[in-house]
């Protein structure tokens, strides 16, 4: 029974770290039909400029998070208004060399400007002590991780759903000539949807640093891991994601208390199965 | 005339070329990763080495010292021993150094062999490597030489029952079964042997295992960087210590990472041959050097196996007289003593393996609040238990 506890309690805590880092993600690629392989060098220029703005300049950590998240998201905006819009048209191929490439060039970066070794996030004293959930005890900044999955999810469905950006979005997505007929701003539209997505990521970055310490290489170390979360999860649905997220945390997590000797074989294993059951995603049935 | 002064040129000439002769120097290859991930151990060696010349005024045995620095980059055995097959017939070179991973150190064997080099390896610390070509010399360690003092420290405290926690390759099962032949060999038993996936991120469900086994230590082995500091934080944040857990670990609270863990570090016990913090005069001369050479260098176990590779190297040249003869050379290393930054050691001449002091040390705060390795015991004169059991 404590087992079964444990096993759900760290793999809710793991799955949604795993969200985390993906839904930016689940923007870029999923919602943009951008193949956007630099989504980690996001994620790790939101966590760089977070310790930097918290570990160097003594900032507090809220709005050290804040402005990192911010600045990441300009970051991605200028950068698709002046290099990735280019892409769109060009095939996968192509905007897989490119974000790859544009990788490459953050990693490098990080290690001129950082050098190799772990960056940390200096967490306030609040966060760092553990919290008592009555069975065992919890870190207070995976509770963090857990709420801010919670609130990603609910603000991203009410935006998509229900704002008239979303539908926008969505018109863009699918027919960008019509949209752009119809007197949507298209460029600003793709702009705004790239920042917020590198900006989300660079949230991942900040949040799930606890797991995936941040280091010059840290964007292509967890990339697969993204991708997984994101294919599972279906392109373009977020809450998709968060369900990814949650089963393959949950199954992993599972692995580690029961078959830890057997590796990551599990995780790898129902991801075969869920994209072999549902191709276009979890939430997605089937289409004929 | 000009006959004459023709003359006087070729004479002075051919006298300044036997000159140029007699002052040729002795060129040592040096094999590290210089790019990518693990680029760090290759300045840190490059630092210990370079230092290591400079502290001897720039020559060795009154030889020039000519370095020819190779790219290891990451694991690649193919890659390493073409860069060796390189040093020895492009750049003919008279010894090799470096060397951090030990597929990469096995795979320059039949180079070094059929071409009498001799190859001191600066890190890779896998037990059979010197067994695999008679010109292999090691300057740093090996699993079982710090994991078996790992075990008699735990059988000693009294503890009947220990976890290992190893990341799941073949450096974490070396250091699995080490400490458990000696630990169950001592009297104690092994209750649970953890293997960990090598891209696990997230510790805590091993964490909560290895505590509600109600073991009174765990014997740790991770590799460097990012699974070390997400590790202990498990074993922090799940409350391990505070159950009475001992950590009991080795080269986990290396200098390159130790800033990084904070205070969560405190406490933490390794049993390694190597701290920064060494209290003696070597240590501080090291030290001292190696800042002169390069001031951001982190002095750890990679500078301070570069710096004493060097110095059998230095002794080899010695005793050839900067000549190139491996076999001579290779009998003045075997028979080598010496005091080194790290205490008192010597080469084992049946292994080429260094024999020296493991430590047991604990994570303390040092002068300015850094977090230092402090010595508090001594286990004297390891030999590579892997080979010599």
């Amino acid at each position: 029974m404590t087992l079964l506890a444990n096993i759900l309690i760290d793999g809710i805590a793991y799955g949604m770290v795993l969200f985390i880092i993906s839904v930016g993600l689940s923007i870029t690629l999923g919602l943009m039909r951008f193949v956007n392989l630099a989504h980690g060098a996001f994620a790790m220029t939101g966590g760089y400029l977070a310790a930097w703005l918290v570990g160097a300049q003594g900032w507090p950590f809220g709005w050290g998070l804040l402005a990192a998240v911010v600045l990441t998201g300009l970051l991605g905006a200028v950068l698709e208004a002046l290099v990735l819009r280019r892409l769109y048209r060009r095939s996968e191929l192509e905007q897989v060399l490119f974000t790859i490439g544009l990788t490459f060039l953050f990693v490098a970066t990080a290690n001129l400007l950082a050098g190799p070794e772990v960056q940390l996030i200096p967490l306030p004293a609040w966060l760092k002590t553990p919290v008592d959930l009555g069975i065992r005890t919890l870190p207070a900044q995976r509770l963090l991780v857990i709420a801010a999955g919670l609130a990603v999810l609910a603000l991203s469905a009410l935006v998509l759903g229900r704002s008239r950006f979303g539908i926008w979005l969505r018109a863009t997505v699918d027919n960008t000539g019509a949209a752009a007929a119809l007197g949507i701003p298209v460029k600003w539209v793709y702009a705004a949807t790239f920042g917020v997505g590198a900006a989300l990521a660079g949230l991942g970055g900040i949040l799930g640093a606890e797991l995936m310490p941040l280091e010059p290489y840290y964007p292509i170390k967890y990339l697969v891991l993204v991708l997984v979360v994101v294919a599972v999860g279906g392109m373009g649905s977020i809450t998709g994601s968060a369900v990814a997220a949650l089963a393959l945390g949950t199954i992993e997590t599972a692995s580690k208390y029961l078959a830890s000797d057997w590796g990551s074989l599990f995780f790898f294993l129902s991801m075969a199965l869920f994209l072999a059951w549902r191709p276009q995603g979890l939430l997605v049935a089937r289409r004929a | 005339m000009g006959m004459k002064m023709n003359w006087l040129g070729a004479a002075l000439a051919v006298v300044g070329m036997a000159g140029a002769a007699q002052a040729q120097s002795v060129k040592v290859g040096i094999i590290a990763p210089f790019s990518g991930p693990f680029a760090h151990y290759g300045a840190l060696m490059k630092a210990g080495a370079e230092a290591y010349v400079a502290s001897q005024g720039g020559k060795l045995a009154g030889q020039n010292i000519e370095f020819v620095w190779r790219d290891e980059g990451g694991p690649n055995p193919a890659n390493t021993r073409t860069l060796a097959q390189e040093l020895v017939v492009k750049d003919k070179v008279d010894y090799i150094g470096g060397i951090v991973f030990s597929p990469n150190a096995s795979a320059v064997a039949p180079v070094i062999q059929e071409s009498k080099t001799p190859m001191v390896i600066f890190n890779a610390a896998t037990s059979d490597i010197t067994t695999k070509s008679d010109y292999y010399i090691r300057t740093s360690y090996t699993l079982w030489q710090v994991t078996v003092p790992a075990a008699q420290h735990a059988a000693k405290k009294g503890y009947k029952r220990v976890v290992t926690a190893v990341s799941d390759y073949a450096p974490g099962i070396d250091a699995e079964t080490a400490f458990k032949a000696e630990f169950s060999k001592l009297g104690g038993q092994v209750t649970e042997s953890i293997r960990m996936p090598v891209r696990t991120t997230d510790f805590a469900p091993f964490a909560q295992r290895i505590k509600a086994s109600g073991a009174q230590a765990v014997y740790v082995f991770l590799p460097g960087g990012p699974p070390n500091l997400g590790f202990v934080k498990a074993y922090q944040e799940n409350g391990l210590r505070q159950a009475g857990i001992e950590f009991l670990g080795t080269a986990e609270t290396d200098e390159f990472d130790l800033q990084k863990f904070g205070d969560s570090a405190l406490g933490l016990t390794t049993l390694f041959h190597y701290s920064g913090a060494r209290d003696s005069a070597a240590n501080k001369a090291f030290v001292a050097a190696v800042n002169k050479q390069n001031k951001e260098a982190i002095i750890n176990y990679a500078t301070v196996g570069a710096w004493d590779g060097m110095h059998v190297i230095h002794k080899m040249i010695e005793a050839t007289g900067g000549k190139r003869d491996g076999d001579k050379a290779m009998a003045a290393a075997k028979t080598l003593k010496w005091e080194s930054p790290r205490g008192p050691v010597s080469i084992d001449p049946v292994t080429r393996h260094i024999t020296q002091n493991v430590y047991l040390r604990v994570v303390e705060k040092g002068q300015g609040g850094l977090l230092i390795n402090k010595e508090v015991q001594t286990f004297p004169a390891q030999v590579d238990h892997g080979l010599t059991k």
